[in-house]
């Protein structure tokens, strides 16, 4: 045991486990957008920059407003609304069979893995054209295009939800001699389910990408249209106001997979 | 009469060769150790002879088993195999869901299965929540609860701290000396063996044969008395004898690759 003069002389361990460790601040989102919104206000109103140019958010937020109480925005993201909710299931429904298929069956796997990585990189949009041929100018291909932009993300998750799923699990649930159905509702999928989810994510989000840009190629309404409209007509406040929209609604559709995450993956 | 017999058992991983010509017959409520180095395919044996592996050459035959068997061959697994998303009480109702019994069967049986193994306060944890101690404890409560005629135990008690694994030793014991179960015990660790089993299987490194099927000197059920610590620690070594060079070769084969 050191003594007390001894003891002086002994130095002190540095600290030396400091950062890399990244928490959670409640407040640090919020307070950032509030930051750059009050700094977009400050630029719009002192550096005198034309609203042509930049409206200042107060001026979007009136426009927002006078939209909603005068014009038609809510019956335009009625419209889009609509279209997503209907690509997205056709096209996650598909997904999610092909990806579980490919998941569990071999031939599934090597065809549906050639045919997605061949696919996946083909701009969605791009097809736009091709499926108006197909299916008219009408809804059915505003539809299939975002069916098909669902479609390949949920597939991919799904397969590879399957991929994760640890093989003990499924060895166990053999060895109880559970039939194949069951092995895959009650592990196969269950374990699957984080991973879809998070393809879910994605998969909404490309939607919402999706249907702006067919219903700027070729729509009356809707949102993308909406928001098309007011920039050839140089009302760049209606125009700013229709991205809060696509805004606001991106982020409540990543709040509504994020409550289903919570609901169903609490077990992690 | 044999409860499991496996007839001249041989398997390969591609061009691996993993078992050599096993066979051995396990005995009615017999504890059968299966000890021996690393990769020398001890739970490969106990894959074939559950049914989860078909094997490259041979076959395991079932005798008799008691009609009241849901699943007469049942593994514990080395890493407890819970499902993650299920409470402890639906980990073990998920072995009896697809049998023939109804829902008040089934909570009776899992509500009995979890007082014997002291798990009742925990019905509706989650496995997150539990000590790996404890999570093996549901492994055993769920391979219990379908009253197996043959336990297939593969290192069951490998993933715990040597405090818990000898409190589940205890508690193994006592379930074992309840139930009229054999059991195929796969472990690499020789206290274990030398404590449950009757007879100990003594594998050659890769490919697994079959060095010596040891008896253990003292019968299960006096290895408490202390007379018989000798004899038992006397067994024990005479089995590390057996295994220590198979162990060191194995050893250095894989770090030579």
């Amino acid at each position: 045991m050191a003594d007390g003069n001894a003891r002086n002389r002994l130095a002190p361990v540095p600290f030396r486990g400091a950062g890399f460790a990244p928490g959670e601040h409640r407040l640090g989102g919020a307070a950032a957008l509030v930051a750059l919104v009050a700094i977009w206000q400050a630029i719009s109103s002192f550096l005198g920059v034309s609203p042509l140019f930049l409206p200042s958010p107060i001026a979007i937020a009136r426009a927002l407003w006078r939209l909603i109480v005068e014009g038609d925005l809510l019956s335009q993201i009625g419209v889009s609304a609509l279209r997503i909710a209907a690509g997205w299931s056709l096209g996650a429904s598909i997904g999610l069979v092909v990806g579980l298929a490919m998941g569990l069956f071999t031939f599934a796997r090597a065809a549906g893995f050639a045919i997605v990585s061949a696919l996946f990189p083909i701009p969605k949009i791009a097809l736009l054209p091709l499926m108006i041929l197909w299916f008219g100018i009408g809804e059915p291909s505003k539809i299939a295009t975002i069916a098909l932009g669902v479609f390949f993300p949920t597939a991919i998750s799904a397969a590879s939800g399957v991929d994760s799923v640890p093989r003990n699990l499924i060895r166990m649930a053999q060895s109880f001699g559970l039939p194949f159905a069951d092995i895959v509702r009650k592990v196969v999928l269950p374990g699957a389910l984080p991973s879809i989810l998070a393809g879910f994510r994605i998969s909404t989000s490309i939607a919402l990408l999706l249907v702006v840009s067919a219903e700027m190629v070729g729509a009356e309404k809707g949102i993308g249209a909406f928001v098309l409209q007011a920039g050839n007509l140089m009302q760049t406040d209606q125009l700013l106001a229709g991205v809060v929209v696509l805004s606001g609604l991106g982020l409540a559709v990543a709040r509504a997979i994020a409550m289903l995450e919570k609901r169903f993956s609490s077990w992690r | 009469m044999a409860r499991l017999v496996v007839d001249n058992v041989s398997h390969r991983f591609g061009e691996l060769d993993v078992l050599s010509d096993v066979s051995f017959e396990l005995g009615a409520n017999e504890i059968l150790a299966i000890v021996g180095p690393s990769g020398c395919g001890k739970s490969t044996l106990l894959s074939i002879a559950g049914g989860l592996l078909a094997p490259a050459h041979g076959a395991v035959r079932i005798g008799d088993v008691p009609a009241t068997s849901l699943n007469p061959l049942t593994f514990v697994f080395q890493d407890f195999a819970l499902l993650p998303w299920r409470t402890v009480a639906g980990n073990v109702a998920f072995a009896l869901e697809h049998t023939r019994l109804g829902q008040r069967e089934i909570e009776a049986i899992v509500s009995d299965v979890l007082a014997r193994t002291g798990l009742a306060d925990f019905a509706s944890a989650l496995p997150k929540q539990l000590s790996g101690g404890m999570r093996q404890r549901v492994g055993l409560a769920r391979a219990l609860a379908v009253r197996p005629a043959i336990l297939l135990m593969d290192e069951p008690l490998s993933a715990l701290d040597s405090q818990t694994r000898d409190l589940l030793m205890e508690d193994l014991e006592r379930l074992l000396e309840q139930g009229n179960m054999s059991v195929l015990y796969v472990t690499h660790n020789l206290d274990e063996a030398a404590r449950l089993a009757d007879r100990a299987i003594v594998f050659s490194r890769r490919p697994g044969r079959i060095r010596t099927i040891s008896s253990a000197p003292v019968a299960r059920e006096k290895r408490a008395d202390p007379a018989h610590a000798e004899a038992i620690a006397r067994w024990r070594a005479d089995l590390w004898a057996m295994i220590r060079d198979e162990a060191q070769a194995a050893d250095r084969e894989t770090i030579d690759g």
